[in-house]
Formats: structure tokens, sequence, C-alpha cells
């Protein structure tokens, strides 16, 4: 078989394209420049390879019969989702394959009267909700990519969303993973039952990215949907004075549905753009939830107002039809593209600070924009302490480029001096690798390195992602010291 | 507000010195708060290790939702320090004795009524420290709600019977007490009715936050906003509990004190989809009437058995069952064989644990369901990088590990 690709002709590749070619339909391997370029990166752009061959299998079957090809091979697997992901999990290695489970997108089962749907890794998050809505449940995370991100993804990142304080991230909100091993061995994760037997392997694999197993099935859990949900837009004239005022809410005995902050960046970037009907004369608005039956609504509602108005809003409005509610997340969630909009390039951090932390990290971040000469405008799912910052930079300019990702490692690396982590629902991937080496000492390191050695002792699965090596470390160090470097300059930025 | 105590950072030296001197020796580790669960799960061997001098409340803001806690500390005490600030741990977990630990309480993974609204021990594990069986003393997750560095072995660690290192801190992810609660009661309800209450009320936005059906009484309770709880109260009909009995009645399944637990035979665990209809076991171990419905009674067995509602069953007898958690955890009294009872269990989508054997006798069976192979060997190479001497609780989950 004649095979040209145009970066890797070695012989052991073209042996290796020609055995794909064997397992899946010719249409679901690419293995040209030119047909792989669509999977060079994902969500987080600076960062691009072309694998030695991107395979799309349609079923488990197929699936198995990559991975043990790949294995006999001794070749790494990436395993991708939808690409939606920010942090580089699904960033291609150069001498690997790209496993895309984007063709594996059914609803296998709803089981409406326990709750739960069985749906393939390529199913898309909104897909499920969708599904099942005319059952009156939903499944609860819900990531501001959630119309394009898949299940799968969801389950390698252990995504959130604007929800999560009340209803949980992936890790609570799944039954049971069905993965295959390095080996090709089927496996499942968890159960139908609400536990299993012997060790919680299934939290473990949860936010593995893709490290550990790959997904080729998953049994959500599906909760009812409330009977109703208002939104309140609070007004604060110092963010300080809004971050307290989260504080206040928690302490007041409240879980809100969403909680939610934006501050004045943030409100006048994406007003125009999406119409929110945001208050962009306040220095900062909170977007605070309330859900459940008509009477339990407002209730909370009225609750919420009073504590907000004594922590100090100088105004509140609470939405009045569900459109407005819509509207007013609408806004939060198109924050991203909204950034896209005012600034060449943007680049979103994803720190979480314990909540009280939050006023001293603006302040940082406020001081950090003139030391770098660059704007943030900062979204962040309050409740939670999850910090959205979105630099704004120009890629085209050096300088630019290097100050935004200096500015980004200083936040990241102040989130954990402030008791709190360099990613809240990102992931690792390879962006935050160098700064797991601040938050995380060798020994965890190591014992790391023994979890993924007992789940794939080859260490073929997605590897060189999420947790840096002993090597690696030093490196960054070493960089720290003579400050600034831009690391692994092989790599394309941004 | 009442401040708890905090009792601030010390590192856990006399754990370690220990720890390290079993290292030195190659003599095994049977790690222990107050032994209130040393009967769960296999036998308990090894040099005795008291984690109760590690021991405090660490850290405690209510506003973070988050609380940090020496493993040693008495779970009453973490309790009660949530209590003082209108919060509490959501999942409920049993004590099974006065002096209980935070670490017994993470180490066993056991959750109480709410479980099946409200998450399990390892949801609410946001981080922990342990000792591992190099001695080094290793921290992994953190104090935030959400956090995605590296894998998630804090949850790892709850219901790991302490195979895998000594724990020595945890933070917890705590909730605010519900503002209004109350229990009602269904008397007359076949079990068959009681599942498919169950799972539909589980269907519709109603704040259950705890169920339990026995002997055809249903009891139902609702927890949450003043609204929340009026309203479903009024949809559901039933009868209203006295507030005393009923916290009394939740506190006695929490802690198996109730008489359900006290009836002979061995107490399993069943832990099966919500929806299962019928948990079949053999014919030796009759349980309903003849209009009981699906059931967790006679079925298929060798002598001929019955199906769900038929007439010919035998009459009620010796397995006992107790529902929870909305259908998904059914506890058993029963004498069948643990083969019967793990094979009902696997064919229902779940799996069985000898909870506690007879009053009287020892275990004639492991204690949890056996492994899938694949699965059974990540333990293994799991239990080798944690602790690669096997110092740690050997054959405590299960004899070979």
């Amino acid at each position: 078989m004649d095979i040209s690709t145009d970066h890797a002709t070695s012989p052991s590749t073209a042996r290796l394209i020609g055995r794909l070619l064997a397992l899946v339909p010719a249409d679901s391997v690419l293995y040209t420049d030119e047909a792989q370029r669509p999977y060079e990166c994902d969500g987080l752009t600076m960062f691009r390879a072309l694998p030695l061959a991107t395979v799309l299998p349609s079923t488990e079957a197929e699936l198995i019969a990559v991975v043990k090809l790949c294995r006999e091979f001794n070749v790494p697997i990436v395993p991708r989702g939808a690409g939606t992901g920010l942090s580089g999990g699904a960033t291609p290695h150069a001498q690997g394959v790209l496993l895309s489970t984007a063709k594996m997108n059914r609803i296998l089962q709803v089981d409406v009267q326990a709750r739960t749907a069985r749906v393939q890794p390529g199913v898309r998050n909104l897909a499920i909700s969708e599904a099942t809505a005319k059952h009156g449940l939903y499944y609860a995370p819900d990531p501001s990519s959630q119309i394009a991100c898949s299940i799968g993804g969801n389950v390698a990142e252990n995504s959130g969303g604007v929800h999560c304080l009340k209803y949980g991230l992936t890790v609570h909100n799944v039954l049971r993973v069905r993965a295959v091993t390095i080996e090709g061995e089927v496996v499942e994760f968890g159960s139908a039952a609400l536990d299993s037997p012997g060790l919680d392997l299934l939290a473990v694999l949860i936010g593995s990215e893709g490290m550990l197993a790959i997904t080729t099935e998953v049994t959500v859990k599906l909760i009812p949907k409330p009977h109703l949900a208002r939104c309140i837009m609070a007004s604060f004239g110092e963010v300080g004075v809004a971050a307290d005022a989260v504080a206040s809410l928690i302490a007041a005995g409240i879980i809100p549905a969403g909680l939610e902050m934006m501050d004045q960046q943030a409100t006048r970037m994406v007003e125009p753009f999406a119409k929110a009907g945001y208050d962009v004369d306040a220095a900062a608005i909170l977007l605070c939830e309330a859900d459940g039956t008509r009477e339990e609504v407002e209730e909370e509602i009225a609750q919420m107002s009073e504590v907000l108005r004594a922590a100090g809003a100088t105004g509140l409005r609470v939405s009045t039809s569900e459109a407005e509610r819509l509207r007013f997340w609408a806004g939060r969630k198109n924050a991203f593209p909204a950034a896209g909009r005012v600034s060449p390039d943007y680049y979103c951090m994803d720190g979480t600070i314990p909540k009280k932390r939050l006023g001293e990290m603006l302040i940082a971040i406020q001081q950090m924009e003139t030391k770098y000469d660059l704007k943030c405008p900062n979204v962040f799912h309050a409740g939670d302490g999850n910090l959205h910052p979105l630099i704004l930079f120009d890629a085209n300019d050096p300088a630019s480029l290097a100050s935004a990702e200096a500015f980004g490692v200083e936040i990241l690396e102040l989130c954990v001096k402030l008791g709190g982590t360099v990613t809240g629902e990102h992931g690792v991937g390879i962006e935050k690798i160098n700064q797991m080496c601040v938050q995380f000492p060798a020994d965890e390191r190591e014992q790391f390195f023994g979890v993924k050695r007992a789940f794939d002792p080859p260490g073929l699965l997605n590897p060189e992602k999420c947790i840096p090596t002993l090597h690696r470390c030093a490196e960054h160090g070493r960089m720290h010291v003579h400050g600034g470097a831009l690391a692994h300059p092989e790599l394309e930025r941004f | 507000m009442a401040e708890p105590h905090l009792a601030g950072g010390r590192p856990p030296d006399v754990l370690l010195a220990q720890v390290h001197a079993a290292i030195e020796s190659g003599r095994a580790l049977c790690i222990r708060g107050s032994g209130s669960k040393d009967w769960y799960g296999e036998p308990p061997a090894g040099d005795l290790l008291d984690t109760r001098s590690h021991a405090g409340i660490i850290d405690y803001d209510p506003s973070e939702l988050v609380i940090t806690v020496r493993c040693g500390t008495p779970l009453a005490e973490l309790e009660s320090a949530l209590q003082a600030s209108g919060q509490m741990l959501a999942c409920e977990p049993p004590h099974f004795g006065a002096g209980a630990t935070v670490g017994g309480c993470i180490a066993a993974g056991l959750s109480g009524p709410r479980r099946a609204s409200a998450g399990s021990v390892r949801d609410f594990l946001l981080g922990a420290k342990l000792i591992n069986g190099r001695g080094q003393h290793l921290a992994f997750g953190g104090q935030v709600i959400k956090n995605v560095a590296g894998y998630d072995v804090s949850r790892l660690l709850a219901g790991s019977l302490g195979i895998l290192g000594v724990l020595t801190e945890v933070s917890l992810k705590v909730v605010p007490r519900p503002v209004a609660e109350t229990t009602l009661r269904f008397d007359g309800v076949s079990k068959a009715d009681a599942l498919t209450r169950l799972n539909q009320w589980g269907g519709l936005p109603l704040p259950v936050s705890a169920s339990a059906w026995h002997s055809g009484t249903l009891c139902l309770r609702l927890s949450g906003a003043r609204a929340a709880v009026r309203t479903a109260r009024a949809s559901l009909g039933g009868d209203a509990v006295d507030a005393d009995t009923a916290v009394a009645f939740w506190r006695g399944l929490r802690e198996q004190t109730d008489p359900f637990f006290g009836q002979a035979g061995a107490l399993w665990r069943l832990s099966v989809p919500s929806n299962s209809a019928s948990v079949t076991l053999p014919a030796a171990g009759p349980t309903h009437g003849p209009n009981d419905g699906p059931n967790d009674g006679p079925n298929d067995g060798p002598t001929g058995g019955s199906t769900d509602g038929s007439t010919d069953g035998p009459t009620a007898g010796e397995t006992e069952v107790l529902i929870e958690w909305g259908g998904a955890q059914r506890w058993l009294k029963t004498d069948l064989p643990a083969d019967s009872v793990r094979a009902a269990a696997l064919a229902a989508g779940g799996h069985a644990t000898l909870f506690r054997p007879a009053a009287g006798s020892t275990r004639q069976a492991p204690c949890f369901a056996r492994l899938d192979p694949v699965i059974a060997g990540i333990h293994r190479r799991l239990k080798a990088e944690f602790d690669p001497a096997n110092l740690f609780n050997p054959g405590r989950l299960y004899a070979d590990l």
C-alpha cells in the first residue's frame, strides 16, 4: 500500500498506518498533514503538533483494535473528545496516534425511572439534557462550552460549570464509566448502583485527563428539572464589597444554584456583544440564582436580596422572565467569545482560591495589569472561588505574548500561595504542567506517577501531560532564577 | 456563632515515627482510631497504630464551606463544631461507636440516610494528607471546592480501609443545615409500591433527603427551604411524624440500632440500581406474602421459587429486607449462603457486602464482592505503589491486598 505522509515517512509509521487502515474504514484514519490540520490543537491553540495519524473509531471494537495496535507498536495514544479543552489535554503527540471519540456519539439508553442515561463518549454535554428534557430531567454539569464539548471530555477533565456549587462536578454526576485500558481490555469503573466494591477507581479516573484509560461509555445521573429559576443581578461599587457579599450569602446558609461575579472590565466587554442588560456602571456585578418550586424560589430570592442589600449592593434586579434570566447567563457564558472580539488574542486562566482571598487576588491582578501593561477582565465562579481572569494581548507582538504568559504564571502561582490551586476545572494538560511543580513537591508528583503506572504500566496513554517529571520541574526552577525565558522554545506559542 | 478551637498546624510526628519504625522492622501496622469499625472488612491484623493522638480542627471558616481536621479527631467533635455554625456533613456518616474518628469515617467510606440525595463521603472529600509506605507525608487535593490539579488521590482514600496509607488530615466540604425538616410516614405500602413511588418521587423536584421502607411502612424525610418542605408535604400526603421520633428513627437506621438490625441472621448490604424491582434470591430464603410484588425474596432457586407477585411462593420467613436510599441500598437479614446473595445482587446490576456476620458467628465469606480481574490488577498495582512493603492494614479490604 502506498502511504505518503508529509511529515513522517519512516517505514514503521507507514506500517502503522497500513495496519490502522485494515482495522477501521479508510475515512476514519487521517495521516496527511492537510487532513490532520484540524486536529493539531484543542481549545488551547498555543500548543500545536501533528500526530503520526488521527483515528476516529465508530465502535468500541474498532477502538480496542486501534489501542492494541498502538500497544504493539509501542506508540503513545492521545485521546480526544470534542477538542474544546482549554489546557492542551488533547494536544497531539508528534510520535503518537490521536484517537478521537467524536464518531462514537450515540445516546444508548435513557432509563427514566432510574434517572440515568448511558451514552457514548462523543455525545455532547447539552445533547443529554436536550434528549431527557421531555421527561423533566437533565444532566447538571454545564460547562460554558456545553453546546460543543463531549461527555468523554467532561469525564477526562472533571468539568464543572456555573451551577456546580449546588449540583456538583462531573465526578458527582457520573455513576459508571466503561473504558478500555492500554492493554485493550474493557473495564467498568463504578456501576448503575451508587457504589462499587473495592477502591473508588471511578473517582480517580474522572479528571485523569485521558492518562489512565480511554472512555467508551458513560452512565450519567439525571436530575429533575426545577419548576422555576430566577436570577438576581446585584451591582456593587467596589469589587471587594462584592467579594464579601459572596461570603455573606454562604454564611447565611444559602447555596445559590449559581453564583457568578464579573468585574466592570468584563461587563463592559460583554455588554455590547451579548446585550445581557448588565449594569456597566458598577465596579462589579454578582449573578445569583435560585431554583426549585415557585414558593421556594420566592422565599430564596427574598432572602438573597436581603443579604445582598445588607452587604452593600447598590442595585438589585431580579429576572422577571425566563428570557431575561437566560440573557443574564448568556452574557456570562459568552465572556470568552467577547474577549475574542475586543482583543486579537486572550489567555483564559483557571485558578481557584479560598473565597475569603478574592478581594486580595483582585487587587493583585489590578497591579499586574500595570506591571505587564495588559488588560485583564475578570469573571469568576464566585461561589466556589474559581477565577477566570482573561488576559488580553496580541500574539503578533512577541513582547505582548511574553508578558501575557508571565502574567498568567504570576496569577497561578499566587493562587497556590493563597491556599488554592492552579486549575479549578480546565485541567493541567500541557498548559499548567510547570505550575504543577509549584503546587506539588517531588514526593507527591512521584506518587501521581505511581497511580499512572498502576493503570497504564507502559505509560502510553497521553504521556507528558498533567504530571511534570522531576527533570521538567528542575528546568522550570532554573528558568525562574534566570527570569522570564520561555519554556520549550520548540513549541509554537498562541 | 461559637468559634471552634483551632489546633493549628503540627506534623504527625508520632505517627510518622511509628511508620518509619515499621518500615525498619517490616512489621505490618493496624491503623485504628477508636476501633468502632473493627468488625467492618476483613479482620484487622498488625501492630496497633492509634491515630487518636493526632487530633483537632485545623481550619474552619463557615463561609468557605470547608473544614480541615486531623484524622484522630472524634467525629462527634467535628459534627458539633459544624452544628454550632449551622452546618453539617451532608453524607450523614454513621459512627458505630461513641469514639468514632474522622479518619475511620473516611477510611470506611460509609454514608448515612442522606446519601442518595446529597452524596457520599468521597463526594465531600476535597483534600487529604497521608503517610505512604515510604514514610513520606503527602498532601493531595486542597481546601477549595474546585480543584483538578493532578489525579484525585483524596477521593481514592475514601473507603480504602487504610490499605494505601495512614490518613492524617482531611478537608471536607460542608453544607448549611436545612431550615426545615419533616418526616412523613405511609402505612400499608408493599415493597413493589414503595419502589415505584420512590423512583417516581426521585424524578420530581422534591426535597427528599432520606427514605426507608420495611415491612409495609415507608418513611420519607423532607429537608430544605420552608416553602419547599411545606409544598412537598401537601402534595405527598402521608402522616407527619413527631420531630423527636423522626430524629431518633433516622439515627437508629444510620447507627443500626433500629430493631430491624437486631433480628437473627447475617446482615447484608445490597447496593443496586434504585429501580431494580427484583433482587432474586433462591427459594431457601423466603420473605414475602403473595401480593408483595417484585421482591428480594424467593425466585428461580433450585427448589422452584416464585416470581414477583405469584401466589405459590413460600410464606414470609427467614429473609428480612429494609430499603434505603430511594431503592439503591437494601439491607438483608438472612442465613442464605453468601454465593446466593452475591449472585442475586450481581444479577440486579449491583453488589453485596457481608456487612456483619450473624450474632455470635464469624464471617463465612469475604466481606466484599469479588473484583473483576482487570480491576483487581489495578488494585494490586496501586497497593504496591502506595505501600510497597505491604505494611498498612494488610488483608483488611481483600485478603490478598
